[in-house]
């Protein structure tokens, strides 16, 4: 009981980290109906341009909690504002003057940008993995049993709790920019139908390029809290946390917001007692499979939109 | 005289090598409601979405009050106030009828909103009552209303409507038609209407042109073209 305990919320904390970049998936598939390969990489440069600001300021943890908090503020918006230029830079270049080509040749473009971006880093930063010190320290322990095999507790620490504390404040901004705003009317807009939206007036352009920045405003905050949350990165973990996000995204139905939120918290929790209760090995194979058998028998996901318009 | 709102000169427009559209004369005087007829095909909603920059012309230019808008983006050609009511309607099917009308009202100052809803769900009832519904699960006719209702929204300077009647009840299309007539004579807004409802649309223009196959081949009055024994013959057949 204990230890499940323990991996329902280690599960979660994971899959809140994976649900946060497959909204950048699901909403740049919803507005131009493109997988954006690149996008776990994006995820990885968040985490990486998170590293270098913090060993810039030389944030260690050790200046009080405060202060700490204060820095980690500040390294992520620097960390959001360059993912998200990146992100913008690569949908101007790769990807608007293939719009309106054949369907394969974003994915394609898109694929190379993945490259490019794992490439870049490789020869830019090493590839090495990059360790840090434990920023983010201590917990909670929420239950404690002793046994004949020993003591069992139940930790909840700091940085789970400020993972889906983040993750629970930034769903909710982005919802209500969604639901309430004239940014998130003119997205949904392009989303339901892109000529009409220019018939009234909607920059069209505008709106795909703020939607790759929110997408990757997003991916960045991931990027750090997964760096905090695991104390080393690479230039290569963009790949199979974006494969996970992405297969949130489809679980969820691809498209529906909500739905990448519940899928990444699935994955999330799929990873994580597949390595408690199987083997650690095999936690990709388990990610993987999950996607093969959503794609052949839920292609619609969970939250995917039932078609109830007259057209 | 009128001065003149809105003049295409040569429009050609083509859908990669097909040409719709051989070179469009036409000019739509301020104030005025100008209606355009022609058989299916003829290239009618071609020659609104060329108008609105939505498709490209190929040759040729359109003015609009003065200004070349020929090669502008459909979202600028929106703010200078030229709005559609688009051929098959467009409701955006997952927003409220309230959200579709503050799409509507992109180009508009915020501060006539509220005014402008009132007005809109004044002149169609129902959107009032439907105000909180997804624009997809409207009827057929409702989503009319309100792709009239969401162009109004913009204050449009010149309102371009592609078969506003089409699909309605007998007893709807009147009620169309004489809000735009009392829009135009009210407020004096500039009307382009595309109709297959001919006789209702010819009793109403104050000029008319008729397209056949890309072209524009005849135009005079509503009356006139209404008097014209070929276009009673091809157009009003049938109709009363
Ligand atoms: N997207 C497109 N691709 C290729 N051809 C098109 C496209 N849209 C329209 N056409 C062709 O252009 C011509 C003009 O079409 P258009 O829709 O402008 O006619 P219309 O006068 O509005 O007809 P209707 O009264 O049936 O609405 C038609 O021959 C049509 O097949
Ligand atoms: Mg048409």
């Amino acid at each position: 009981m204990e230890y499940f305990l323990q991996q329902l919320i280690n599960g979660i904390t994971l899959g809140s980290i994976y649900g946060l970049i497959a909204i950048g998936y699901t909403m740049v598939y919803g507005i131009i109906g493109m997988i954006n390969f690149a996008h776990g990489d994006v995820f990885m440069v968040g985490g990486f341009v998170s590293v270098i600001a913090l060993i810039m300021f030389g944030i260690t943890g050790g200046g009080g909690v405060f202060i700490t908090l204060l820095a980690l503020i500040l390294v992520v918006l620097i960390a959001m504002i360059i993912a998200a230029a990146f992100n913008w830079t690569i949908e101007r270049l790769a990807y608007r003057p293939l719009r309106g080509s054949f369907r394969l040749a974003p994915l394609i473009s898109a694929i190379g940008m993945s490259i490019v971006l794992q490439e870049f880093v490789r020869v830019a930063q090493g590839g090495r993995p990059k360790p840090l010190q434990p920023i983010v320290t201590g917990g909670m322990e929420i239950m404690k049993r002793t046994s004949e095999n020993g003591e069992f507790v139940v930790r909840l620490s700091n940085m789970q709790i400020i993972i889906v504390i983040t993750t629970l404040i930034l769903m909710a901004i982005f919802t209500a920019i969604i639901t309430r705003t004239s940014l998130g009317r003119a997205q949904r807009a392009c989303e339901q139908d892109m000529k009409m939206a220019s018939l009234l007036g909607i920059d069209v352009d505008k709106t795909i390029s703020i939607t790759f920045i929110i997408g990757a405003a997003l991916a960045a905050v991931a990027g750090l809290m997964f760096f905090l949350y695991y104390g080393v990165t690479d230039f290569y973990v963009g790949f199979l946390a974006g494969i996970k996000a992405f297969t949130a995204a489809v679980l969820g139905g691809i498209g529906s917001l909500p739905g990448a939120m519940l899928g990444g918290i699935i994955i999330g929790l799929i990873e994580t007692f597949w390595s408690a209760y199987f083997t650690v090995e095999y936690k990709d194979v388990a990610a993987f499979a999950m996607l093969a058998a959503v794609l052949i028998f839920m292609p619609q996901g969970i939250l995917g939109r039932p078609e109830v318009e007259k057209v | 005289m009128s001065k003149t709102l809105l003049s295409c000169r040569g429009v050609e427009t083509f859908y990669g090598k097909i040409q719709a559209l051989k070179g469009i004369d036409m000019d739509v005087p301020e104030g005025k409601i100008v209606t355009l007829i022609g058989s299916n095909g003829a290239g009618k909603s071609t020659l609104m979405m060329t108008i609105s920059g939505a498709q490209r012309a190929r040759k040729g230019s359109i003015t609009f009050d003065g200004q070349d808008i020929t090669k502008m983006p459909a979202h600028h050609i929106a703010h200078l106030g030229i709005s559609q009511s688009p051929e098959g309607r467009r409701i955006f099917p997952r927003m409220t009828v309230l959200e579709n009308l503050q799409m509507g009202a992109t180009v508009s100052d915020p501060k006539y909103f509220d005014e402008d809803t009132k007005m809109v769900f004044e002149m169609f009832p129902i959107l009032g009552k439907r105000s909180g519904q997804r624009g997809g699960t409207l009827s057929g006719g409702e989503q009319q209303m309100l792709a009239i209702g969401r162009a109004l929204m913009a204050r449009p300077r010149l309102l371009l409507l592609d078969e506003p009647s089409l699909g309605l009840a007998p007893i709807i299309v009147k009620q169309i038609f004489s809000v735009i007539r009392e829009l135009n004579q009210r407020q004096g807004l500039t009307v382009f209407l595309v109709e297959q409802n001919a006789f209702h649309a010819l009793k109403l223009a104050h000029q008319a042109y008729v397209m056949v196959n890309g072209n524009i081949t005849i135009s005079g009055t509503g009356k006139e073209l209404l008097a014209k024994p070929e276009i009673r013959a091809a157009y009003l057949e049938g109709s009363h």
